[in-house]
């Protein structure tokens, strides 16, 4: 019986995560620049990624297969974030404008060299 | 590329021998649990990227930090129980707002004084506005956090420094 329960709920886990990932890149088309897609991108790599271990933790039950997806889970959860800000802060520095009214990408224009 | 030199030797620092071996050791230890296999091969790949892993640590400056990370960690299942809920209810929010038909996102970038004291505690509270989605941390610069907001109502919540202050009393003596 409680066998039933933990696959059922594993599997609400592992649907919903599948969903995140979903809605995340249905958000990376939907947004309209740069920096609002970023959002969409981190709806994946955190609340998929939890949501889709946390499934596959139940399935495999108390194994040290279980400790390897949580600690695979933690990994991923600490540089996932550092990639997202290389990427930002790469786009920043470069020149892309966290505009807040503009609908577009847009690159500051520099001065043309007289 | 002169510039760039300087930078690397100031990030590198002083690393204590024994503190370097320490970290070698765990690494290998976990490296032997995790593999479970013991074939030559194998052991010597994993002695390879041991080694390449401490290297690396080393160049990033790993030992200049490692001590404030270590007062830390005691505190932080405690403080990832917090960033866990507040993921799930930012998450819920983000996922609304996408399939809303009208896309009703208000962009804003926000600055914020950062009040954990340490590059250790800067970065975890860096990493967890990036991870909580709906806001993503853009630059960290000397203390000062720049944050670009999906709606106005989280650079809202953002400025109320809950965040910000559970980061900072991560490392409390």
């Amino acid at each position: 019986m409680i066998d039933i329960l933990i696959d059922v709920f594993s599997w609400v886990l592992l649907i919903l995560g599948g969903v995140c990932v979903l809605i995340g890149g249905i958000g990376g088309l939907r947004l309209p620049n740069f920096y609002t897609r970023i959002h969409a991108a981190s709806l994946t790599d955190t609340m998929g990624a939890i949501l889709i271990f946390v499934g596959m933790m139940l399935q495999s039950g108390l194994t040290l297969a279980t400790l390897k997806l949580f600690a695979i889970m933690l990994f991923l959860l600490l540089t996932g974030p550092t990639a997202t800000y290389a990427l930002a802060n790469a786009a920043l520095l470069s020149g892309l404008k966290p505009d807040t009214g503009s609908n577009h990408d847009e690159v500051e224009k520099e001065e043309p060299a007289e | 590329m002169n510039n760039n030199q300087t930078t690397l030797v100031f990030q590198t620092g002083k690393a204590r021998p024994s503190s370097v071996i320490l970290l070698f050791v765990i690494l290998s230890i976990s490296w032997l649990l995790w593999s479970g296999l013991y074939k030559p091969l194998l052991i010597s790949l994993g002695i390879f990227s041991c080694l390449l892993s401490v290297y690396l640590a080393y160049r990033m400056g790993f030992f200049k930090h490692h001590k404030a990370l270590l007062r830390l960690m005691p505190r932080l299942p405690g403080y990832w129980m917090w960033l866990l809920k507040e993921i799930v209810v930012s998450s819920i929010d983000v996922a609304k707002l996408i399939l809303n038909p009208s896309l009703p996102i208000s962009p804003k970038v926000v600055k914020l004084k950062a009040l954990p004291k340490t590059d250790v505690g800067q970065v975890i509270l860096g990493n967890s506005i990036t991870l909580s989605p709906g806001t993503v941390t853009l630059d960290v610069y000397e203390g000062e956090i720049t944050v670009h907001c999906i709606t106005s109502e989280g650079a809202k919540e953002l400025e109320k420094g809950e965040a910000n202050r559970r980061a900072a009393a991560l490392e409390r003596r």
